[in-house]
């Protein structure tokens, strides 16, 4: 039983992820870059040029193979040490063929990401949040304000050189008799606490590096 | 007064049984007998504002949650006289719930002004007392006592619905402590 298991995986066609992957690329006509399965071959993830992503976009929603008529989620995720910092994701959902996939382009602090809007018209909240929360400018949004954060809020708190607590914080000024910004002003600063147990924190205790040692390489 | 001495107003309840059926026989007779009942103007004030402490409902985030329990049927905040209102011009007192964000604090601040006097505040929960879990955050307000001035803080995080009825009786008890027809 286990070896007819076994045949039928091994004789099962490829992954239809990695064929709708494929067919998008094919498809897209080199707008898409890369195709990859994640956690398991169970996600498809396309990473796309930027000044294709329209057109790119249109034809994953208008082609009756992909139909990806829902757009889900639009986010932000900020890798400092990569020259195009700044990922925008994309989360698509056809709900006909019953198919996800996740569409990724990148672009720096100053270059501008195409706008989906006029394509998904949920996207602009996504863009207004993305561009609240990491600066990513979308270029052909009309409608670029920020979305979660205080009125006048200056800054992007999501990207990883903003400070977590910020530079302002907001009292009630009892002779304005309104509510005032100041600059923050901690009693405590914020502690990093090392949840690493001591037993696993220390990892040569003191008169046991030949243990130690013996450990990593191996018996002499 | 009646010869039995003082009347015993709720600051010194007295539980069900024969003390408490004389004073409530004695008011009744002084009733009949005279037609009215003389009492200190501050006590029945006290009395007045401790049995109907209507809050204003600022559930700002999870710890509303608590908050609804008290008011629902199982633990029952009507006995106290407490009904919640969605007014700040009804209300006495505002229980603030959740975590106060800077773009809510002016808000927050503009409620508060609007109750009419005397009002109270209770500060509901870790994120209200103290910023709580997002303390080091940048967009919280590292305790709503930093916007409105507290009577009560109430632990937790969330308080079960039983420590925010406990901060009611406790406010109650400030004002019959503190309490003064004077404008604060």
């Amino acid at each position: 039983m286990a070896e007819n298991e076994t045949a039928a995986v091994q004789a099962a066609p490829e992954n239809p992820l990695r064929v709708l992957g494929t067919a998008i690329a094919a498809a897209a006509g080199g707008a898409v870059t890369d195709v990859e399965l994640a956690r398991g071959g169970k996600e498809l993830v396309l990473r796309a040029r930027r000044d294709s992503l329209l057109g790119l976009m249109t034809l994953l929603r208008d082609d009756p193979r992909f139909g990806f008529e829902q757009c889900v989620d639009i986010c932000g995720v900020d890798w400092p040490e990569k020259a195009e910092r700044f990922e925008v994701v994309y989360n698509l959902l056809s709900l006909a063929h019953n198919q996800r996939v996740r569409v990724i382009v990148t672009t720096d602090g100053n270059a501008t990401v195409p706008s989906v809007a006029g394509i998904w018209a949920c996207a602009t909240w996504y863009e207004r949040e993305t561009w609240d929360m990491y600066g990513v400018v979308f270029a052909g949004q009309t409608d670029l304000r920020r979305l979660l954060t205080d009125y006048g809020f200056e800054g992007h708190p999501l990207r990883k050189d903003f400070p977590l607590t910020g530079f302002v914080e907001v009292r009630y000024d009892e002779e304005l008799k309104r509510v005032a910004y100041g600059p923050v002003q901690l009693t405590q600063e914020f502690r990093n606490f090392d949840y690493l147990s001591p037993w696993e924190g220390m990892s040569t205790l003191p008169g046991d590096e030949k243990v130690h040692l013996n450990r990593l390489e191996g018996p002499a | 007064m009646s010869g039995t001495g003082e009347i015993a107003w709720n600051k010194d309840a007295l539980p069900p049984g024969p003390a408490q059926d004389a004073v409530v026989r004695a008011v009744t007779d002084e009733m009949t007998d005279k037609g009215f009942v003389v009492a200190n103007i501050d006590k029945v004030v006290n009395w007045a504002r401790t049995g109907s402490l209507w809050p204003m409902t600022f559930g700002l985030a999870c710890c509303a949650v608590p908050m609804i329990h008290a008011y629902m049927a199982r633990y029952d905040l009507d006995r106290f006289g407490v009904i919640p209102r969605g007014s700040p011009r009804q209300s006495d007192v505002m229980i603030v719930a959740g975590t106060l964000t800077n773009k809510m604090a002016p808000a927050l601040r503009k409620v508060y002004d609007q109750m009419s006097e005397p009002r109270w505040v209770i500060s509901m929960g870790s994120c209200a007392n103290g910023g709580g879990y997002y303390h080091y955050s940048y967009s919280v307000v590292r305790g709503c006592d930093r916007v409105v001035p507290v009577d009560v803080y109430v632990p937790g995080c969330p308080p079960t619905a039983e420590a925010l009825v406990y901060g009611i009786l406790q406010l109650q008890k400030k004002i019959r402590r503190t309490g003064t027809i004077l404008r604060g």
